[in-house]
C-alpha cells in the first residue's frame, strides 16, 4: 500500500506519496485562491504520475495551514510534527530543524526516532523571517535571492534593529552614509542569524541541524548559521518537500 | 453534557451587577481590588463588600491606549480602560480601590487610577522571604486597616477579622475541593468551567450564597461522576495552565486547548488555585496570620519565586499531568522571564513537555497559537506511546 502526504501551505501545495521504504513521488502546485482544490488537484497528478488509483492508497495525511479545508483527507497532523519526521527521513541523524519560511521561522528538536521533542515559533513579529528579508532586499533594490551572493566576501555593515520596521529605516541610512550594498547585505544576513542563533539557543542545538524553509536557498546565511551554532548544518532541494514528505511517512502503517 | 449548575454559576455575573447596585443604594460600602495579594477579610470586617476588578476584557484596551502605552500587559490596559470609561459596574459602584505594588506596569498605572477614584496603595514587599518583609506586610495590613475605618467610619475588631478569615477559608476551602475534583481522571469540569467558577467568585456580593452554589455544583459534579459522565475521555492530555491571570475575555488558549483536544485539569494562575493554596491561620493574631497568609503568594513579582515551582511539582503529581503551558501575556516581564526557569525546571526536574505561548487579549493570533498547541499536544501524544 501507498500512502499519501499532503502539504497545503500559504503559497505552494506540496503532495509525497510513500511506499513503507521509500518517497517515491512528489508534486507541487501553487496553492491558489482554493486550497481544497489544489489539494485535490495535486492527488490527482500524483496517483497519474505513479499510474495507481484511489485504492492502491492506505492513507492520506493533511498538514501545513490549508490542512484544514482538506475533506478527503484521513487524518490531520501539524507542519511541525511532519517537518520533523520528513527530516529524520532523510537524514535520521539530524537533531534540529530549522525552518524559516516568509512568514514564521521555527525550531524543532527531534529524538533518535525523529518524534518531536520540543519545539519553538517566533511570536507575532516578521524579525528574522523571509518577510524582513524581503522587505530589506526591496529597501536595498536587489532581489532576495541576490543577498547571499552579495553578502559574501564582505564586512557586515551593523544593523542593530531587530524589528522589521525600524531596520528598514537603518538599511536606507546606512546608504545614505555610503554604506556598499554588498556589506549592508551581510548585516542584513547576520542579524538574521542571531536572532535565529538566539532561538536556537533557547533550547539546544546538538549534532547536525537540517536548515529548511524558502530562506534556507540563501547559502551564506547557512554559512554563518554553521559557524555560529558550531553544528553541521543540512540543505537539500527535497527542503520545501519536507512536510508533505513527513505527513506521507506518518500515515503509513 | 455540561453540569446544570454552572449556568447558574455563568449567571453570576449579572445577578452580582444588579446585587451590587441595590447594596450600593442601601448604603453598603464596596472595595474594589486587582491582585491576589489583596486581603479581602479586612475589607469584610469593615462590613464592606470586596469584589476583584482586574480587566479581562478587549473591549475597554482601545480606550485605553489614548493614555497608556500600547506595549504594556493586556491585563493592565484592559484594568484602566475600565476605570476611564465607566464600563464596568463593579468599579464603577466601588468607594474606594486597594492596590499593591506588585510590577511595575501595574504600580504607575494606579498611580493614574488613583485620581479617578481614592486608592488606597498596599506596599508589597518584593520578597517573601525572611522576617523583615513579614513585619512590613504587617505594617501594611494594619495602615490598610486603618484607612478603612477612617474612610468606612468603622471599628475594625479582632472579632470581626476573625469572623472574616473563616468566611474566606470556608469561601477558600469550597473552592478549592471544586478544584481538586478535576484530579480525577478523567476530568469532571472542562477547564473553561473551573475558569469561570473560581473567577466568577471574585464578584460575588453575598459570599455565603457564593458558597452555597459552589458547594451545590461539587454535588452535582460529585453526582455526574458517580454515573460515569466526565468532560473528557480517559486518554485526553491533562494539561497544567501556568503563568499570567486569566478570566472571561481572556481564555483564549484555555480554549484551543480544550478545542484542540486537551483537558485542562490544573490552573496554577492566580485566577485558579494560586490564591487557594494557602488558608489563613484561625489560630494566631489575625493581622499576623493574614499577612503571613498573603505574602505567601507565588507570583513572579516576588524574588525569588521558587515557591512556584513547588505548587507546579505539587500540582503535576497530584493532578497526573502530561504536559505544562506557560501563558505570558505580552509585556509582562515578571512571567516572560520566568518562564525559562519555569521551562528548565518542567523539563529537567520534571521530565514533562513545555510550552510557553505569549499573546494579548485580542484575537489575531488564533490561528498561529492552534498550530503551535496541536503540535505540543501532537508532541506529548507520540513522546506517551512512544
Ligand atoms: S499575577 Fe501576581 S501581580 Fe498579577 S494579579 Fe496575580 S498575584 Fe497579582
Ligand atoms: S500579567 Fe504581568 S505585567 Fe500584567 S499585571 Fe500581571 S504581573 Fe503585571
Amino acid at each position: 500500500m501507498i500512502s499519501i502526504g499532503i502539504d497545503v501551505g500559504s503559497v505552494a501545495a506540496k503532495a509525497a506519496a510513500y511506499d513503507g521504504e521509500k518517497i517515491i513521488a512528489t508534486a507541487l502546485l501553487p496553492t491558489g485562491w482554493s486550497p481544497r482544490e489544489s489539494g485535490e488537484q495535486l492527488l490527482k497528478e500524483i496517483m497519474g504520475d505513479l499510474n495507481i488509483t484511489r485504492d492502491d492508497i492506505s492513507t492520506i495525511v493533511g498538514t501545513g495551514y490549508g490542512r484544514v479545508s482538506l475533506s478527503f483527507i484521513d487524518k490531520k497532523v501539524t507542519e511541525i510534527t511532519c517537518h520533523g519526521r520528513g527530516a529524520h527521513y532523510i537524514d535520521p541523524n539530524i537533531r534540529t530543524v530549522i525552518d524559516i519560511g516568509g512568514q514564521d521561522s521555527k525550531l524543532i528538536k527531534l529524538n533518535d526516532k525523529g518524534t518531536v521533542i520540543d519545539f519553538l515559533m517566533n511570536d507575532k513579529c516578521a524579525a528574522g523571517t523571509g518577510r524582513f528579508l524581503q522587505v530589506m532586499a526591496n529597501a536595498l533594490e536587489v532581489g532576495v535571492g541576490d543577498l547571499s551572493e552579495l553578502a559574501s566576501g564582505t564586512e557586515p555593515a551593523n544593523i542593530n534593529s531587530m524589528c522589521t520596521v525600524f531596520a528598514e529605516s537603518e538599511v536606507v541610512s546606512l546608504m545614505a552614509e555610503g554604506a556598499s550594498k554588498e556589506a549592508i547585505a551581510s548585516g542584513l544576513l547576520h542579524s538574521v542569524c542571531n536572532k535565529t542563533y538566539s532561538l536556537a539557543s533557547r533550547m539546544g542545538v546538538e549534532d547536525k541541524v537540517f536548515f529548511s524553509g524558502g530562506v534556507s536557498k540563501n547559502k551564506k546565511l547557512g554559512q554563518l548559521l554553521s559557524n555560529k551554532l558550531g553544528a553541521e548544518i543540512i540543505s537539500s532541494n527535497e527542503s520545501q518537500f519536507l512536510g508533505a514528505i513527513g505527513a506521507a511517512i506518518i500515515g503509513y502503517k | 453534557m455540561r453540569p446544570e449548575i454552572m449556568e447558574e454559576v455563568e449567571a453570576l455575573r449579572g445577578v452580582n451587577s444588579v446585587k451590587i447596585k441595590e447594596a450600593h443604594e442601601a448604603g453598603k460600602k464596596v472595595v474594589g481590588m486587582y491582585c491576589v495579594f489583596s486581603p479581602q477579610e479586612i475589607a469584610l470586617a469593615a462590613d464592606a463588600i470586596s469584589v476583584t476588578l482586574c480587566g479581562t476584557a478587549q473591549a475597554p484596551i482601545e480606550d485605553a491606549e489614548k493614555e497608556l502605552p500600547r506595549n504594556l500587559c493586556p491585563l493592565i490596559k484592559s484594568s484602566y480602560g475600565f476605570a476611564i470609561t465607566d464600563k464596568c459596574p463593579y468599579f464603577y459602584f466601588s468607594d474606594v480601590l486597594l492596590a499593591e505594588t506588585t510590577c511595575d506596569g501595574k504600580k504607575k498605572m494606579y498611580e493614574l487610577m488613583g485620581k479617578i477614584k481614592p486608592m488606597h496603595i498596599m506596599n508589597l514587599p518584593q520578597t517573601a522571604e525572611g522576617n523583615d518583609a513579614l513585619e512590613m506586610w504587617k505594617n501594611e495590613m494594619i495602615k490598610f486597616k486603618s484607612f478603612l475605618e477612617e474612610k468606612f467610619g468603622v471599628e475594625i475588631t479582632d472579632e470581626k477579622l476573625k469572623d472574616a478569615i473563616k468566611l474566606m477559608n470556608r469561601e477558600r476551602s469550597a473552592m478549592r475541593r471544586l478544584h481538586k475534583l478535576n484530579a480525577h481522571k478523567p476530568a469532571p469540569l472542562t477547564g473553561v468551567d473551573m475558569m469561570l467558577a473560581q473567577w466568577l467568585k471574585g464578584f460575588n456580593v453575598d459570599k455565603e450564597a457564593g458558597i452555597e452554589l459552589i458547594e451545590r455544583l461539587i454535588s452535582e459534579v460529585e453526582e455526574r461522576m458517580e454515573n460515569g459522565i466526565y468532560a473528557f475521555d480517559e486518554n485526553a492530555p491533562r494539561i497544567l495552565l501556568t503563568g499570567c491571570p486569566i478570566g472571561s475575555g481572556s481564555e483564549k488558549v484555555l480554549k484551543v486547548l480544550e478545542e484542540s483536544g486537551a483537558s485542562v485539569v490544573a490552573l496554577e494562575n492566580c485566577t485558579g488555585y494560586k490564591g487557594l493554596d494557602v488558608l489563613v491561620d484561625e489560630s494566631k493574631d489575625p493581622i499576623t496570620a493574614l499577612a503571613e497568609k498573603y505574602l505567601s503568594t507565588p507570583c513572579s513579582c516576588m524574588t525569588n519565586n521558587n515557591g512556584r515551582l513547588d505548587l507546579i511539582k505539587r500540582l503535576a503529581e497530584e493532578y497526573e499531568i502530561d504536559g505544562v503551558v506557560d501563558l505570558t501575556w505580552q509585556a509582562c516581564h515578571t512571567y516572560n522571564i520566568e518562564s525559562f526557569t519555569v521551562r528548565n525546571f518542567v523539563k529537567d526536574e520534571l521530565n514533562l513537555p513545555f510550552i510557553q505561548i505569549e499573546t494579548d487579549y485580542s484575537d489575531s493570533d488564533v490561528g498561529q497559537i492552534k498550530v503551535r498547541v496541536e503540535a505540543f499536544l501532537e508532541t506529548i501524544g507520540s513522546t506517551v506511546t512512544a
